[in-house]
């Protein structure tokens, strides 16, 4: 086996007097781990295949399986831990660069687990929300700078386009090609149900789909995948994407093997061919620029649609973010650097870009600094992964939250992490049709309609502890957090005083 | 024909009236109004003047004529129908077009079909009678773009890097291009009879519409660029 033999990730561990060898393991599998031994009459394991993405163990009948990392380990050390060296190992023998899914697992600080939020005692009270009304509605778009009237004294109510969200949380970009069909479907009927919105990524809009538009954003990215006329004014949004978190700074490359059947339609390129959105936007290096593909897109859906700009948590993100609120956006996205990604390079995913939280922080800072807070409005993504985080991100100065890997775990997935080669067991990130089929999107929809609802009550609770009625009221109220174990530098970026303030 | 006065209107002013109009129009003293018919798809528009960046953006199906020069973004993302310039156009033209065509009689900027596509039924056309600038056809992924440096001068027929990226489509240059540099991915030959007889089929519109002598203009050699995969990022990633 050699220098590059690396041992398996993973030990499949079968209860022999369990298992009744019906082979479901064997079947579930695309990874091709499982198989029967005729001559045993036994079920076997090729553990160097699997990624424990918990398939056969979820529907095993008798439980006779369990996936358990290997406690086959090299020689321990702070510097060199097994991961780096294993990493050197396969770019030894292949001289490739080192490609990865979903978002970062290096140990980074999460500063949502380290903000804590207030709740009223005696001297304000609380509400509960099962007896009172509580508002989680929010609006996205530009807002006027002051009230107007006319002659006769009435409010002028005309506003630019805006998105009505039931409670601040839409489902992100995945376009559709890294996600199957079915994921989609299921997205669009939550999002749908659940008064939401999803968001087709760059990978253009399924002909079935174009039915849920009142609840889709699409998506013009530098590849411009699947972009016309009728697509721009099927959705209720446009995102022109400049930037994701998990891989700031360079582009999209949809290998040729995904792209077959519809997918290929929907993408409007050949089957079999790379779908290669380059880094840049090659018309858009100035803010000037971008004013341009603003306007471009606001002509040809006759100013009815809202755009958003989204881009990567960067390190001079709030100067960006000031240049784009004066672009002519209406709403800016900001994807932090722990946001997934069907496929990045390890190394940008690892290594390039910001949390979230101080980003949004700065960006709100700075966009209410220089008085053009109003002009936009900001919808934060890269790592949402509950109604505290969104509550969080609300009092830190968001409007509303982009989920994305917190809506794939509700569809069933397992986060294993090897949505790249496009073998996912759950159905979600693969186009083989075998695959697809066993996420049921009536169940998927469903589960994602689940997960909104609770995370609303959820919203709901914690806004009411903190005497909160409505969250347009919580919208930047950073005096509702508090840091614990944080810096001074990181409690003024955050706007926060610490616990015990 | 309808006439719109361009004078003292903005863009937005401008394509709403333009949207107005049912029929054929000619919008006259044009003076760098963007987006001008973008996303439009049943009309005809003669443009007097200049227009601005962005013309005929997203274009569904609408012909455009501008009698003089255009600026930069010509065409961006168009889907169908036709936009014919009697001058020169700026950088970034036909930006990931993917159907419709680019009639151009003069000069082309930088990045000239970039990301230019193709889907079945829908190959987008580009064809520029002078020459282009630095990096035409970049990231080409379908269609054919056609250059044909007809009006002499100085330098080459196109600037540095064309075809980077290319993994699709076809691009013709008229000339041996024997001092062009082309990137590793790409082959580029000389025209075979073939090849001379499909540039007749795309070039027919274009001398009928500029008047040139077809013949005349397929008299001389031509280069022709291909990639040699459509997959030319395959090789570069291991699993992590």
């Amino acid at each position: 086996m050699g220098v590059e033999f690396i041992y398996p990730e993973f030990e499949v561990i079968r209860n022999e007097s369990r298992c009744i060898a019906c082979r479901v393991c064997e079947r579930q599998c695309a990874n091709e781990v499982h198989y029967f031994c005729p001559e045993t009459g036994l079920m076997m394991s090729d553990e160097s295949k699997c990624v424990d993405c918990q398939r056969c163990v979820s529907l095993c009948p008798t439980r006779a399986l369990k996936i358990v990392k290997s406690d086959c380990s090299l020689r321990e050390n702070a510097n060199w831990k097994s991961d780096t060296i294993k990493e050197i190992y396969k770019q030894a023998s292949s001289g490739g660069v080192l490609l990865s899914s979903m978002g970062s697992p290096k140990e980074m600080p999460v500063y949502w687990d380290k903000l804590l939020i207030n709740a009223s005692q005696v001297t304000n009270p609380s509400i509960d929300p099962l007896r009172e009304p509580m508002e989680t509605k929010v609006f996205l778009g530009k807002k006027p700078e002051r009230i107007e009237r006319d002659e006769k004294g009435r409010i002028k109510c005309e506003l630019t386009p805006q998105l009505e969200l039931s409670l601040p949380v839409m489902f992100s970009a995945m376009s559709y090609g890294s996600i199957s069909y079915n994921a989609h479907e299921s997205l669009a009927r939550a999002a749908t149900a659940s008064g939401t919105y999803y968001n087709t990524g760059e990978g253009g809009l399924h002909k079935d789909f174009y039915c849920y538009g009142p609840h889709t954003i699409v998506q013009v990215a530098s590849g411009r995948f699947g972009v016309h006329e009728e697509y721009l004014n099927a959705g209720a949004a446009i995102e022109i994407k400049i930037g994701q978190g998990a891989k700031p700074g360079i582009g999209g490359h949809l290998p040729g093997t995904k792209i077959v059947g519809d997918v290929s339609a929907t993408r409007m390129i050949p089957e079999g061919t790379d779908a290669i959105s380059p880094a840049p936007h090659h018309d858009i290096y100035s803010i000037e620029d971008l004013r341009q593909l603003v306007y471009s897109l606001k002509e040809a859906t006759g100013y009815r649609k809202p755009v958003i700009v989204k881009v990567a948590a960067v390190h001079n993100i709030s100067a960006i973010a000031s240049g784009i609120a004066r672009s002519g956006a209406d709403i800016i996205a900001i994807d932090g650097f722990r946001g997934g990604t069907g496929a990045a390079p390890t190394r940008i995913r690892d290594n390039v870009g910001i949390p979230i939280e101080l980003a949004l922080a700065a960006v709100d800072q700075r966009l209410r600094d220089e008085g053009i807070r109003n002009n936009v409005s900001l919808v934060v993504g890269g790592s949402i992964r509950s109604a505290s985080d969104v509550v969080k991100a609300v009092a830190l100065g968001a409007d509303a939250c982009y989920i994305a890997t917190a809506a794939l775990l509700a569809l069933g997935c397992h986060l294993c992490r090897t949505c790249q080669t496009g073998k996912c067991n759950w159905g979600i990130a693969t186009q083989r049709p075998d695959l697809v089929k066993r996420l049921n999107p009536d169940i998927g929809s469903e589960r994602l309609i689940n997960l909104m609802t609770a995370w609303k009550h959820e919203i709901k609770e914690l806004m009411g502890g903190m005497g909160i009625n409505s969250i347009e009221a919580l919208r930047g109220n950073r005096l509702m957090l508090r840091g614990v174990g944080l810096t001074e530098k990181e409690l003024s970026i955050l706007g926060v005083a610490h616990a015990g303030e | 024909m309808f006439l719109i006065d361009a004078t003292g209107l903005d863009h937005k002013k401008l394509n709403e009236k333009l949207g107005s109009v049912k029929e054929s129009c000619t919008i006259t003293d044009c003076l760098g109004q963007r987006f001008i018919g973008a996303g439009m798809s049943d009309k005809n528009i003669v443009i007097e003047g200049i227009p601005g960046n962005a013309l005929g953006a997203y274009l569904n199906g609408a012909d455009i004529t501008v009698s003089g020069n255009a600026q930069d973004a010509v065409g961006d993302t168009m889907n169908d129908g036709r936009i014919v310039v009697f001058g020169n156009i700026g950088d970034a033209a036909g930006y990931a077009m993917r159907g419709g065509k680019l009639l151009i009689k003069g000069n082309a900027g930088y990045r000239a079909g970039i990301h230019m596509k193709a889907y079945k039924e829908k190959v987008p056309l580009m064809i520029i009678g002078g020459k282009t600038g630095s990096f035409l056809g970049e990231y080409q992924a379908g269609g054919i773009i056609i250059v044909l440096d007809l009006y002499g001068e100085g330098r080459p027929i196109v600037g540095n890097y064309p075809c980077t990226g290319m993994h699709g489509g076809k691009l013709f240059l008229r000339g041996e291009c024997k001092e062009i540099r082309f990137p590793d991915q790409v082959t580029a030959v000389p025209a075979g009879k073939n090849e001379i007889d499909e540039l007749r089929g795309y070039l027919t519109e274009f001398c009928d519409i500029f008047e040139f002598d077809l013949e005349k203009v397929l008299d001389s050699p031509f280069t022709v660029v291909t990639p040699d995969s459509k997959n030319p990022y395959r090789q570069m990633y291991v699993a992590n």
